[in-house]
């Protein structure tokens, strides 16, 4: 056994999308223990709700991240709709449905391409990011932005989308799964995949119960939790729903979980579009949050759930708006798939859980 | 051997036209609603304010006193909002981007004054 050597891996590094630092305590290419370290990107946007009226803030609110940007406007705004006491007509929430479930699949294959990119994939992570970019284009012709969409209002949505809209949509999406099930195939089926994944950065079912893990990380671990399920909102008027599950809590297990996770949503929002109801996209929201209202609500990001808390003051202004994020959930399982892993390993260990520190630190 | 999963793929890559195009000898259509910059039309704006109190990132102003409309367009985050709010429809959201510039500057319109309606005559009518 040879001497424990401290690592830093981080906060600047190739495999990291954003400013994560690790503390890693090798022996002889073990990773023996992993100290997260964050703080590299808080931008204070909770405390922005005390300068920005709850109708400005949703903007604010969907900068938190510029891959879940949909999830944490809607998010956002249905807790100051229950907050208020406002009923949401039935179409804007089924067309938020639809695009919160086309940001899960362009964030799951954006983060597909950039697991391929981490295990040396270069032409599959290129072929990833081909695919998203069709999700991005309906964005941009539905909602006229193309990853900040600002298209979410208290009281609904601004913008409606017309017959011939959905007809395009499923037609993209149609081309798109044909293309996908390749991707998918080569990802879950190719040796030299399976030789950087399978076994690698496990997690019992215990230990991501214990660790409060969520979202893919945790139900490739066999935790059957699935804000979804839970069916708040238009999601409860969608046929049953099963989240999709894995008990091999290994890198291998959340790309397959992930994977499938694209085709399940692909579903959802077929389902979406052919049973759109008709009527307003939006109702007046007049008047303040009351003083000491309070409202909680969950939302199924694509790492997993969001938890949203405001609290209003009898003005414009919230006294109190708070957002626990599914990252802040998942490091702690993080440090425990890393331990014991190769140090060659760890790149692979952390683009698994999906790390959004923009989230999480906000 | 389940390896060269991606081989058909890739190989049908080499036979189709190019995802990308040559930016900027071609430049793609932008689609209709693209938010792309904020315009004003000076002959409908009223200078009432309410842009700039909806404006989550201040990037508007308006002076009452010298007639002027300005906006910032290094600070709008085209997120819309005065658009939906404008009582005249003196503000839209085209789809085109502000051309790349040097130095950073605010884009001051000059609103005309317009002749005001002519009281009622209480004799109108007769």
């Amino acid at each position: 056994m040879g001497k424990a050597t401290v690592i830093p891996f981080g906060p600047q590094h190739p495999v990291l999308p954003e400013p994560l630092h690790l503390d890693l305590v090798v022996e002889d290419e073990k990773v023996i223990e992993a100290m997260p370290q964050i703080g590299f990107v808080h931008r204070g946007l909770e405390k922005l709700v005390e300068t920005r009226d709850y109708n400005q803030f949703i903007y604010v609110a969907e900068r938190i991240c510029g891959i879940c940007a949909f999830g944490h406007s809607m998010g956002y705004a249905e807790t100051v709709e229950q907050l208020m006491g406002v009923e949401v007509p039935d179409r804007a929430q089924a067309l938020r449905v639809m695009w919160h479930e086309l940001s899960r699949i362009h964030s799951h294959v954006l983060w597909l391409g950039l697991a391929a990119d981490a295990f040396g994939f270069e032409s599959l992570f290129m072929h990833c990011w081909r695919l998203r970019e069709r999700v991005l284009d309906i964005f941009e012709k539905t909602t006229g932005g193309r990853v900040i969409l600002s298209v979410v209002k208290v009281g609904g949505v601004v913008r409606d989308v017309d017959d011939a809209m959905f007809a395009y949509i499923k037609q993209v999406l149609e081309g798109l799964k044909d293309e996908y099930r390749q991707i998918m195939n080569t990802l879950l089926t190719d040796t030299s995949v399976k030789n950087r994944l399978v076994g690698v950065g496990y997690v019992s079912h215990d230990d991501a119960v214990a660790e409060s893990m969520v979202g893919p990380f945790g139900r490739a671990s066999g935790v059957n939790y699935d804000v979804r399920m839970l069916g708040n909102g238009w999601y409860g008027k969608l046929s049953e729903f099963q989240p999709i599950l894995s008990n091999d809590g290994d890198c291998y297990a959340r790309v397959q979980v992930r994977c499938l996770e694209v085709l399940q949503s692909i579903d959802i929002i077929e389902e979406v579009i052919s049973r759109m109801p008709a009527g307003d996209i939006e109702v007046k929201v007049k008047g303040n949050p009351a003083d000491g209202a309070e409202a909680c609500n969950v939302l199924e990001q694509p790492r997993g759930e969001c938890y949203y808390y405001a609290r209003g003051n009898g003005t414009k202004f919230l006294e109190r708006m708070r957002m626990r994020t599914p990252t802040s959930q998942n490091i702690a399982g993080m440090t425990i798939a890393l331990k014991g892993c190769d140090l060659a390993d760890v790149n692979n260990i952390i683009l698994t859980i999906d790390p959004c520190i923009s989230c999480t630190e906000r | 051997m389940s390896g060269f999963k991606l081989g058909k793929m890739t190989f049908g890559s080499l036979f189709k036209k190019p995802e990308t195009v040559l930016y900027p000898v071609v430049k793609p259509e932008p689609p209709a609603g693209l938010k792309g910059h904020v315009e004003v039309d000076e002959s409908t704006c009223i200078l009432c304010s309410l842009c700039v109190k909806r404006c989550p990132c201040g990037a508007i102003e308006v002076d009452k006193k010298a007639r002027t409309w300005a906006i910032d367009h290094f600070r709008c985050v085209q997120c819309g909002s005065c658009t939906y709010e404008c009582p005249k429809g003196s503000l839209t959201m085209l789809p085109t981007y502000e051309t790349v510039s040097r130095q950073k500057r605010v884009h001051t319109f000059s609103i005309p004054e317009r002749p005001k309606a002519a009281p009622k005559r209480e004799d109108a009518g007769e």
